[in-house]
C-alpha cells in the first residue's frame, strides 16, 4: 500500500457494476452501473451529478455497504491502508462505518422512540466516547444547526422534514471520517440552515476529509465541490422501477 | 450545554479505539455445518455461523424454517446429528460444546451463556417469587449471601424497569410483557457473555413488544453482550442486529449486513420476505 | 446382620425370621450396601406390600427386616415417643416375627427405627438408626418431574435449593423450614433426612452411628455411613439454626432436649415437654435416685 499523503485517495471505485435482479417479478434484471470508476482524495469535495434515477443514490449505497457490489471493486483508506468494500465481511464494513465512512442518507431512518440528542450522540460512543461529552458535543452541534432544544430530548419522528435532515446531517457530521458520503443533505432546508451545511462541510474537507455527495441544488454544489462527476443514463432501463429504493 | 472547542468537526482526538483489532479477535462461537434431520425433513442443513464478542445476530425466515433447532443446537440444548459447535470460554480455551459432559453444558448454560425463551412460562418458575427467579442463577453459581443475592435481583429488577416493590411477588401475577422482562433480568444476572433469545416479543401486544425491544437493545449495548436473536419479525432484526442469516427449510439462504440484506436483498426467498413486509 | 433363615431360629411359626423372605432382604441388603457405598444416593429397589399401610413405615420396617439379627435389640419411637400406637405396634411386629429383644432405652438398643426424631442421647458406635420416610427427594417440592431431579443429582445441580431457602427468609424473615430440613452428605448428594426436625440435623453429621433411610411407597433406600459429613444448607448472613425453646422440659428440667408442646386441660392451658420420653424418663429417674 502507498504511504499515506494528503493527496493520497481516500475512496477509489473501480469498474463498479449493478444489477437489481427482481426475483418477484419473473426476475426482471435492471441495471443501474456499469464499470463506473472514481477516485476521490483527502481534503476534496466531489459532486454526483446526473439526472433523477440514473442511480447517484445507489453509488453511495454501494460504498456504505448497504448495497452489495454486482462486480468491480470500492475501496476505502481506513487506519493507513486501502480496505476492499466490496465483499467485505459484515464486521469489517460495521468496522468501516465506525471509523472511515459517514453517510447522510437522504432520508432520516432512525431506532424509533430514541431522543434526537441520543441519537446525534450515538457515533461518538460507538467510538468509545465519554456519554456525556459525546451528548455535550451532540447538543452544540444541534446548537448549530439551529435545532431547538426543546427537540433534543424527543425522538425525531414527529419532526418536519427540515428538523429530521438537521438531525440527519448531525448523525454523518458528529464523529469526523475521512470519508463522508452526502446524499442531498440540503434538500428540505431554508437558506440560513443550508449555509450552516455548507460551512459544516467545507470544514469537514478543510480538516482532511473526502467528500462525496449528491446535491440537486446548483448553489450548494458551487459553495462545496471542487469538481463534478456525472453519471450517463446510456445503460439505464425502467429508472423508476429500481429496488429498494425508499 | 456547551460547545466543545474546535466544534463538531473539531481536532478533539478520540480514542482510536480498539475496534480494528476487534475485527481480527477470534470468534466466541462457531458453529460448523451443522446437521439435524427430523426424518426425512432437514431442520439444520449444512448451517455454519460465526458470532463474535460484543454482536448481535439475527436468525430470520418462517416458522419451521429450523430457527429454533438452530438455537438449539448453538446454546447447547440439542446435539446436532453431525457438525459442530465450538466455544471459546472467558478462560480462553475453546471447548466442543457437543462433546463436553452435560455437566460442562449445565455450567456454560447458567453462567457465560443465557437463554430468553418465547414462553415467559419455560424460562421462568412461575411459583418462586421474583427475586428468588433472578436469584437462581446466582444461588447455582455458589453464591451463599442472601442480602447481596436479594440486593442483586433488586438492582436487576430496576434495570429492566419493574417496580422494585414487586420483588416478593410472584411472577405468575405479572402481565405477559413483565415476565418477559423478569426473563431477561433472571438471565443477565450472572453476566453472560453470551445470550440465546427465542422470540422474545412474540405473543406480546405491540406497544408492550416496543417497550422489550428498547430494553434489549439498550442492555445488549450496555452489557458488550453477543447475542442470537430468533425472530420472524424482520423489524425486529433491523433494530436489534448487527448481522443476520435468513433460513428456509434448514438452510441458510442469505446472510450479511442487516440493513444490506433488507435493503438489497440478493435471493428470491429473502427478496419474498422483505416484500411480505407491511410497512407503516 | 446376621443371616438367619432356619425355621429353628426364634419368630412366628410359619413365618420367616423377621417376616421378609431371604430373597427379600437379600435384594433389600443389596441396596443398602449400593446407599452406604454412595452416601446420600436414593437407591431404587422392589419395595414389598407389608401387613400395614403406606404412611406407617413401610419402607423401615423392610430396612429392620433385612438388618436385624436374633442378637440385636430394638428401639421403635415415633415422633421420640416408644409408647404411641405405630412405635408399639411396629415393635411387636418384630418381636413377634423375629423373637427378638426390645427395649426403650437408647443406649440399650442395637437397632432403633424411627419416625420423625433422633433420640437426644447421644448414639454409639455400633448402632443402626432406621428412619421412615414418606418422600426421599428433598428437590420434589420445587421440581415435580423425576427425571429432572434425577439429573439435578446426577450433575450436583442443586442451586434451586437455595432458591427454597431464599423464598423462606423472603417471606418469613428466616428459614422457616423445620422439618426435613436439606441436607449435604459428604459434600455430594442433596439429601431428605426424613421429617426429622430440623433441631435434629446436626445429629446427623459424623455420627458414630448407621445413618439407614427406608421409602417404602417411593421405593427409595438411602444411607449416611458413620462419621459422614452431613451439613445443612444455609446462607453466610443466615446461619443454619436449631430451633430453641425459652423455657426447659415441664417435667425433667431439661433445656437441651427437643420439646412437644402438650395441651393439659380442657382450659386450654399448655405445658412444654420432652418429645424423647425415654430421654425424659431417664432423666427424671436420675433426678429420684
Amino acid at each position: 500500500m502507498t504511504a499515506m499523503t494528503d493527496t493520497a485517495p481516500i475512496l477509489e471505485i473501480r469498474d463498479l457494476t449493478k444489477t437489481f435482479v427482481l426475483h418477484t417479478r419473473g426476475g426482471a434484471s435492471i441495471p443501474v452501473l456499469d464499470r463506473f470508476s472514481l477516485s476521490v482524495d483527502a481534503g476534496e469535495c466531489v459532486a454526483l451529478n446526473g439526472p433523477s434515477g440514473v442511480g447517484k443514490s445507489t453509488v453511495l449505497r454501494l460504498i456504505y455497504g448497504n448495497y452489495r457490489a454486482g462486480g468491480g471493486e470500492i475501496r476505502v483508506r481506513h487506519a493507513g491502508r486501502m480496505v476492499a468494500v466490496t465483499d467485505a465481511e459484515p464486521r469489517r464494513l460495521i468496522d468501516l462505518r465506525r471509523h472511515a465512512v459517514a453517510y447522510v442518507s437522504q432520508f432520516l431512518r432512525v431506532i424509533p422512540r430514541v431522543p434526537a440528542l441520543d441519537i446525534v450522540a450515538a457515533p461518538l460512543i460507538a467510538l468509545g466516547c465519554d456519554a456525556l461529552e459525546a451528548q455535550a458535543r451532540a447538543g452544540a452541534l444541534l446548537a448549530r444547526l439551529n435545532l431547538p432544544e426543546r427537540l433534543w430530548t424527543l425522538p425525531p419522528a414527529t419532526f418536519s422534514g427540515g428538523e429530521q435532515q438537521r438531525v440527519n446531517v448531525a448523525v454523518g457530521l458528529i464523529a469526523p471520517r475521512p470519508l463522508l458520503l452526502l446524499d442531498e443533505p440540503t434538500a428540505s432546508l431554508d437558506a440560513g440552515n443550508r449555509a450552516v451545511v455548507i460551512d459544516l462541510v467545507r470544514e469537514a474537507v478543510a480538516g482532511g476529509a473526502a467528500v462525496l455527495g449528491i446535491f440537486h441544488d446548483p448553489m450548494v454544489r458551487e459553495a462545496i465541490a471542487d469538481r463534478a462527476v456525472a453519471l450517463s443514463a446510456r445503460d439505464r432501463q425502467e429508472p423508476d422501477q429500481q429496488a429498494g429504493e425508499p | 450545554m456547551t460547545a466543545p472547542p474546535g466544534g463538531a468537526l473539531g481536532a478533539a482526538a478520540l480514542p482510536a479505539a480498539g475496534l480494528e483489532m476487534a475485527v481480527d479477535d477470534p470468534s466466541l462461537l462457531d458453529a460448523d455445518r451443522l446437521m439435524v434431520r427430523f426424518g426425512a425433513r432437514f431442520a439444520c442443513r449444512d448451517v455454519s455461523v460465526r458470532i463474535w464478542p460484543g454482536e448481535v445476530i439475527a436468525v430470520v425466515g418462517e416458522s419451521g424454517a429450523g430457527k429454533t433447532t438452530l438455537l438449539d443446537c448453538l446454546s447447547g440444548q440439542r446435539a446436532p446429528d453431525s457438525g459442530s459447535v465450538r466455544y471459546r470460554t472467558s478462560a480462553g480455551g475453546i471447548i466442543d460444546v457437543h462433546q463436553e459432559s452435560e455437566m460442562v453444558r449445565r455450567r456454560l448454560q447458567r453462567t457465560e451463556w443465557g437463554v430468553v425463551r418465547q414462553n415467559p412460562r419455560d424460562g421462568l418458575r412461575l411459583d418462586i417469587s421474583a427475586g428468588g427467579n433472578i436469584g437462581e442463577r446466582l444461588m447455582a453459581t455458589g453464591h451463599r449471601h442472601y442480602g447481596r443475592i436479594r440486593a442483586a435481583a433488586a438492582d436487576w429488577l430496576e434495570r429492566v424497569e419493574l417496580d422494585v416493590a414487586r420483588l416478593d411477588d410472584l411472577p405468575a401475577q405479572f402481565s405477559g410483557g413483565m415476565q418477559q422482562r423478569l426473563q431477561v433480568a433472571r438471565t443477565l444476572v450472572s453476566a453472560p457473555r453470551l445470550v440465546f433469545l427465542d422470540e422474545p416479543t412474540g405473543g406480546l401486544d405491540v406497544s408492550v413488544q416496543a417497550r422489550l425491544l428498547d430494553l434489549l437493545r439498550r442492555l445488549v449495548a450496555e452489557l458488550d453482550l453477543a447475542a442470537v436473536i430468533v425472530t420472524h419479525d424482520l423489524a425486529v432484526a433491523r433494530l436489534l442486529a448487527d448481522r443476520m442469516v435468513v433460513m428456509q427449510h434448514g438452510e441458510i439462504v442469505e446472510s450479511g449486513l442487516t440493513d444490506q440484506v433488507l435493503d438489497d436483498p440478493q435471493e428470491p426467498y429473502t427478496q419474498l420476505l422483505v416484500s411480505s413486509v407491511l410497512r407503516v | 446382620m446376621t443371616d438367619t433363615a432356619h425355621a429353628a431360629t426364634p419368630g412366628l411359626a410359619g413365618y420367616n425370621f423377621a417376616y421378609l423372605d431371604e430373597q427379600t432382604k437379600r435384594m433389600i441388603r443389596r441396596a443398602i450396601l449400593k446407599a452406604v457405598a454412595v452416601p446420600g444416593y436414593q437407591v431404587p429397589f422392589a419395595s414389598r406390600v407389608m401387613p400395614l399401610p403406606y404412611g406407617w413405615g413401610t419402607g423401615g420396617i423392610q430396612v429392620t427386616a433385612a438388618v436385624i439379627g436374633p442378637e440385636d435389640r430394638l428401639k421403635v419411637i415415633d415422633q421420640g415417643a416408644d409408647d404411641t400406637v405405630n412405635a408399639v405396634s411396629i415393635r411387636h411386629f418384630f418381636a413377634r416375627t423375629a423373637g427378638v429383644p426390645t427395649t426403650t432405652r437408647t443406649q440399650d438398643a442395637t437397632v432403633i427405627q424411627t419416625r420423625h426424631r433422633i433420640p437426644e442421647a447421644p448414639l454409639q458406635r455400633g448402632q443402626i438408626m432406621v428412619f421412615q420416610v414418606p418422600i426421599p427427594e428433598p428437590l420434589r417440592w420445587l421440581e415435580p418431574r423425576e427425571p429432572e431431579t434425577r439429573r439435578a443429582h446426577a450433575l450436583a445441580d442443586y442451586g434451586i435449593m437455595h432458591v427454597k431457602l431464599y423464598e423462606d427468609i423472603a417471606h418469613h424473615g428466616q428459614v422457616a423450614t423445620s422439618y426435613d430440613y436439606p441436607a449435604m452428605v459428604a459434600g455430594r448428594y442433596l439429601t431428605a433426612p426424613s421429617p426429622i426436625p430440623r433441631f435434629d440435623n446436626p445429629k446427623l453429621d459424623r455420627s458414630p452411628a448407621l445413618m439407614l433411610f427406608g421409602a417404602g411407597r417411593e421405593r427409595r433406600i438411602y444411607a449416611i455411613p458413620p462419621w459422614t459429613p452431613v451439613e445443612s444448607l444455609a446462607f453466610e448472613d443466615y446461619p443454619f439454626e436449631v430451633q430453641r425453646w425459652s423455657r426447659p422440659c415441664a417435667l425433667c428440667g431439661a433445656t437441651d432436649s427437643y420439646l412437644d408442646e402438650v395441651v393439659i386441660d380442657d382450659q386450654g392451658n399448655r405445658r412444654f415437654i420432652c418429645s424423647d420420653t425415654d430421654r425424659c424418663e431417664q432423666r427424671r429417674a436420675e433426678a429420684a435416685s
